[in-house]
């Protein structure tokens, strides 16, 4: 008995028998997902059943009624906006961010760290401080739901990150490089395009991504400052907050295919993902 | 942190010797292109948060412009005595502490779960990671419609095979609710940090303890934790920064009901229905005190991760 102990515990030392513990708790964190996507495949009836139905017959009726087959607003508005502030708000940030990361590491300013920590100190700054100002502003500007007011606002909330991310990543170019390129001659511009783009491209990309994924969920600006014209995607779900039963499967496919540009970056950024969110810090 | 913290950017040069005009030109052009992110920076977050703090003296409810008056101290006092204002500061307190401790130590028995090798463990690593990664609305509709739903929930649904009983979740613990689905959202989060820390571990050192006859729990106890002292305070702080700011949950679970309603949600109802602008923005002004205290310890604690990379480059 007690040999069988002992091996079983040198199993589990090797790590089998943890792997498989790993195993099962990926399992059950990926598990509500899962459900989610089998009910989107669900019809209606079969969404709503206690117990729940594993072997349901298939569908694509819930993703019909999403997309507006049975006579409720079209979501196409919507994803449009979101795709709209999210990608242009992310252009701004490269924009404002780029030559600022430039400054704060290839040529470095005086008092660079200062600078950069009031950037990160901004992000601190939690977004209901604002919230009123800029709502007066904007009815006084006629700004109300209006995507472009949207951009500036998702703008100023991924422009730190994206400073502190990219001044790391552009931190990783030789200077000797940089110098080398210019005894022979070569202009900033060259430089730039020839020297720093190729090492720094990768960082630029997953920052690129990591703002966009944080402007696609934003939530309380767009609830507040849109209306009608300039709802975006997660505006348009709450529109299911209350949604009774019928419905489920219908709620299931709009959380789906909204998540979806999320899940596709967030996959393809992993490790650039915690990097981007801890500031940098963790390598 | 607000405008107090602003570093003096272009500050004057303290130097004793007046430089050639070249020089200071030269200076000003390394210094330039940090300027549109910092002016549009301020413009964007430092000068409504002025005005927030301007408006949070006044009584003004914007259905009546025309009694607006200076209150002085007033919206505070009524924020910090009224029972309903009160119990959101509290409820902020609660959920931000669950959550970012109950993410913490669920990510860290994660964390070191993948740190070691085993079958499959970039398949888990994806699977672990996809609650962070559903929009945020999505996460909190997914909750409370599938899983949470006493009739045909998956939770009720999965109890009805060991025929437990089939509690309503969301009326029964309306803030444990809203908890569990950040605590699963935000764990991710936290494993990826930590298991960033854990491989950043000195591997020779371990060896060396393991050599030296050091049990697991003595290497966990006296190296690892150690060595992830700063991991776990950067998940605590930023995980902190997050979750004192929800609105997503709470909006869309409980709709602030039955005693959920934090303060950020608090803030919106006060000034987006009720309209009482001074009011939503002595709130608001309380929220970024908050933050200032976790923001404070957050940068003591980035800046000191941030002075070991600059030593080790």
């Amino acid at each position: 008995m007690s040999s069988i102990a002992v091996r079983t515990r040198g199993r589990f030392r090797n790590g089998a028998g943890l792997g498989l513990v790993a195993w099962l708790a990926g399992i059950v964190f990926f598990l509500p997902i899962a459900w989610m996507a089998l009910t989107s495949f669900h019809s209606e009836a079969d969404a709503a059943t206690n117990p729940p139905s594993f072997t349901a017959a298939l569908t694509l009726d819930g993703y019909r009624e999403f997309f507006g087959a049975g006579g409720g607003a079209s979501p196409w508005p919507a994803l449009i906006n979101s795709a709209v502030a999210s990608v242009a708000s992310t252009l701004l940030v490269l924009l404002l961010a780029l030559p600022a990361a430039y400054a704060l590491s290839i040529r470095p300013v005086k008092k660079w760290t200062d600078v950069l920590f009031f950037f990160l100190s901004t992000k601190m700054l939690p977004v209901v401080a604002g919230l009123l100002p800029i709502y007066l502003f904007a009815k006084n500007t006629d700004m109300l739901d209006n995507i472009w007011l949207l951009v500036l606002l998702y703008t100023s909330m991924n422009l730190p990150i994206a400073v502190w991310m990219m001044q790391s990543f552009l931190a990783e170019v030789p200077v000797a490089i940089i110098e080398a390129a210019r005894v022979d001659g070569a202009k900033l511009p060259t430089i730039l395009a020839r020297v720093v783009a190729p090492i720094a491209l990768p960082g630029i990309a997953a920052t690129s991504l990591i703002c966009f994924i944080f402007s696609w969920n934003e939530l309380l600006f767009a609830r507040v400052l849109t209306g009608v014209v300039a709802e975006t995607a997660p505006v348009f779900l709450t529109g299911f907050i209350t949604s009774q039963g019928l419905f489920l499967a219908k709620v299931c496919a709009a959380s789906l295919v909204i998540s979806l540009p999320v899940l596709a970056a967030g996959f393809a950024a992993q490790d650039k993902l915690v990097q981007g969110l801890s500031l940098g810090a963790v390598k | 942190m607000t405008a107090t913290t602003t570093a003096p950017v272009a500050a004057p040069e303290t130097r004793s010797t007046p430089r050639p005009p070249s020089a200071r030109l030269r200076a000003w052009a390394t210094r330039a292109p940090l300027l549109p992110a910092l002016i549009f920076m301020i413009a964007v977050t430092q000068l409504p948060f002025v005005a927030t703090l301007v408006i949070s003296f006044f009584d003004w409810n914007s259905l009546y412009p025309d009694a607006r008056h200076f209150a002085g101290f007033e919206n505070y006092q009524e924020v910090l005595t009224d029972a309903a204002l009160r119990k959101s500061v509290w409820t902020t307190i609660l959920l931000t502490v669950a959550v970012v401790l109950a993410s913490l130590v669920l990510g860290l028995l994660l964390a070191l779960l993948l740190d070691r090798r085993f079958r499959g463990r970039g398949i888990v690593r994806t699977l672990l990671i996809a609650p962070f990664l559903v929009v945020p609305v999505a996460a909190a509709l997914l909750w409370k419609h599938v899983l949470y739903n006493p009739e045909y929930g998956l939770l009720n649904g999965l109890l009805h095979y060991v025929g437990g009983p089939q509690p309503d979740w969301i009326s029964n613990t309306p803030l444990l609710a809203v908890e569990a689905s950040l605590v699963w959202q935000w764990t991710p989060f936290m494993m990826l940090i930590l298991l960033a820390g854990l491989q950043s571990r000195d591997q020779q050192q371990l060896e060396a303890a393991r050599v030296d006859g050091a049990s697991d729990w003595q290497i966990f106890v006296h190296l690892t934790l150690p060595h992830l002292r700063r991991y776990l305070e950067l998940g605590a702080l930023l995980g902190s920064i997050y979750i004192v700011q929800n609105f997503d949950a709470v909006f869309t679970i409980t709709s602030g009901g039955l005693g959920t309603a934090n303060l950020p949600y608090t803030v919106y109802q006060t000034f987006y229905q009720a309209h009482e602008n001074g009011l939503a923005s002595a709130a608001g002004v309380l929220v970024v005190i908050g933050s200032i205290i976790i923001a404070t310890f957050a940068l003591r604690v980035v800046s000191s991760l941030f002075r070991e990379e600059v030593s080790r480059a």
